[in-house]
């Protein structure tokens, strides 16, 4: 198993936010947590990414323990976090915020290529190269922020809402984005509110409510299923 | 008016004025990268003055010699208040933070003139102020040997640093850890080894800044509070974090202290407060200093 959360609870100030949050996503895999807003979706990949120390629980990225430790070092083992409202360099250029994010040893060594795979995937990326990312419009600042999640080579790729705030054709993009990263063989624990979309193209998903999760399935599963169309399909 | 008094003054001020931007970068850089504001930093830079001063007095070394001895000893110097002192109170009450480095600044203040006494100190013939007598004449402008040495090695410094912060993957890491630490922490940033490398980086400077005062400005153990005083003047007037703003803010308060005696007659015992006046007519106008951050 690639990535294991189990039993994990969180909390803000002493306030819980996670219960009691458990997964797992294997090599290649998409999985996707779904849940409304304030459901702990965006804690949870806090959590795993050394953000936030969990108060319980375990998580083991090939089977070795890393919560507890520093942000800084779950990156370097290839744990990549596509922040939700993309948090972008602002003050620096389109170029510079790609070789931040690849500042890791690891991710260094393959820089060109990756880059290279980069401006395949977001040719406008390229024409943009040396603008400031702050002037970019909403669809290329989130095609930014996985890019520069991408810079460094993941073995997982942790994207937090990548649709949050775009019109409805760019979401459709970013979703083909995401297929398109996925296809060439990237694992993807993706985390959305835009539940249909998210579910047509994961491997697996889970519920997450109020802190817990609460279900799990295919995605095809969990489209069929009674309780995520009432709640979250509006069926 | 006498254009060559005027001259002279503006030369003058363009000297001191690249000294004062390379001891306020280093303030504007630790501000940036983690919103603290060294108050310890003038002592930083009379601590430099003395180290160049005790290599020439026990080790007979020219201050332009033991320059990179005092370079390294107060990069290690800001590397070990980092460590020591800022990196327990990175979480503190911004209060907490002021009085760290503000009595840091007393203690050395007092340790100087407990060890060396409040006496005034002068480096005996220093190289620099015996080339060609120590002055040059420039068309009726005379400029001193050691300022010039002072204003360029100054200029170096703070290029090297510039290009450091905008050119290299680790400078491009301290600009990211100075827009948004968290996220820069996402990308496998240690932010806290880019925090001392800004203390490092900091101490460099008035390391440099020192050294190069120390061969013609009087060292006294209070001598980096005036130096300190421009400095927080020269970062707020260039913007707070602002490594352009440090230079152009430095080198205008350099030119309005030397030109105001000549353009405005105010007696140059007063010409700080001319700079000070400056620097509240920028505060009321343009509070945000005339540059944003790096
Ligand atoms: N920085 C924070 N400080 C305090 N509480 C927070 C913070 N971020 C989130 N929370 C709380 O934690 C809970 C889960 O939030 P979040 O993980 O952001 O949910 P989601 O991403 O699913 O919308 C919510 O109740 C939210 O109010
Ligand atoms: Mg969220």
């Amino acid at each position: 198993m690639l990535l294991e959360v189990r039993h994990i609870a969180a909390s803000y100030d002493g306030v819980p936010a996670l219960h009691d949050v458990s997964f797992t996503v294997d090599e290649g895999e998409v999985v996707t947590i779904i849940g409304s807003n304030g459901a702990g979706k965006t804690t949870t990949i806090r959590t795993i990414s050394g953000q936030l120390r969990p108060d319980r629980g375990e998580i083991l990225f090939r089977g070795t323990r890393i919560d507890g430790l520093p942000a800084h070092r779950i990156a370097e083992m290839g744990i990549a976090h596509v922040p939700e409202g993309r948090r972008l360099f602002n003050r620096l250029t389109v170029l510079q915020n790609l070789l931040v994010g690849s500042f890791t040893r690891r991710a260094r060594a393959e820089e060109d290529a990756m880059l290279e795979r980069v401006f395949t995937l977001f040719p406008r990326l390229k024409e943009r190269a040396n603008q400031r990312a702050g002037t970019l419009s909403g669809g290329e600042q989130q095609m930014l922020a996985i890019g520069r999640g991408l810079m460094l080579q993941p073995v997982i790729l942790m994207l937090d809402e990548p649709s949050l705030g775009l019109a409805p054709m760019l979401v459709d993009e970013i979703f083909n984005t995401i297929r398109q990263i996925a296809r060439e063989g990237m694992t993807i624990l993706l985390v959305e509110q835009n539940v249909r979309e998210s579910l047509e193209l994961s491997d697996r998903a889970y519920v997450l409510q109020t802190g817990t999760t609460v279900a799990e399935g295919t995605g095809a599963e969990l489209l069929e299923s009674e309780m995520v169309r009432r709640a979250y399909l509006g069926l | 008016m006498d254009t060559t008094l005027l001259l002279q003054a503006l030369t003058n001020g363009l000297l001191i004025g690249m000294v004062y931007a390379l001891i306020s970068v280093g303030l504007t850089l630790i501000f940036g990268l983690m919103e603290i504001v060294n108050f310890a930093h003038g002592e930083f830079l009379m601590l430099a003055m003395y180290a160049a001063f005790w290599a020439s007095v026990l080790l007979n070394l020219d201050p332009m010699v033991s320059l990179p001895l005092t370079v390294g000893g107060l990069a290690l110097l800001g590397l070990v208040t980092y460590r020591g002192i800022i990196a327990q109170i990175l979480n503190a009450p911004m209060l907490a933070q002021i009085f760290a480095t503000f009595g840091l600044g007393l203690f050395l203040r007092g340790l100087a003139q407990y060890l060396w006494s409040p006496n005034f100190r002068t480096i005996e013939r220093p190289w620099l102020g015996q080339i060609s007598g120590g002055t040059v004449n420039l068309g009726g402008v005379f400029l001193g040997v050691p300022q010039i040495a002072a204003a360029i090695l100054a200029g170096v410094a703070f290029a090297a640093l510039y290009l450091f912060i905008s050119r290299t993957r680790i400078g491009l890491a301290l600009q990211a850890v100075a827009e948004d630490k968290s996220t820069a922490e996402l990308m496998g940033i240690d932010s806290h080894r880019m925090f001392a490398l800004g203390w490092v980086l900091g101490g460099a400077c008035v390391g440099v800044a020192g050294a190069v005062l120390a061969s013609f400005y009087p060292i006294t153990p209070t001598v980096g509070i005036l130096f300190a005083l421009i400095a927080y003047i020269v970062v707020a007037l260039g913007g707070f974090g602002s490594v352009p703003g440090a230079l152009v803010a430095g080198l205008l308060v350099g030119l309005v202290q030397e030109a105001s005696p000549i353009l405005f007659g105010v007696p140059t015992t007063y010409k700080y407060a001319v700079v000070f006046a400056l620097y509240l007519v920028v505060v009321l106008i343009r509070p945000q200093g005339l540059f944003g951050r790096f």
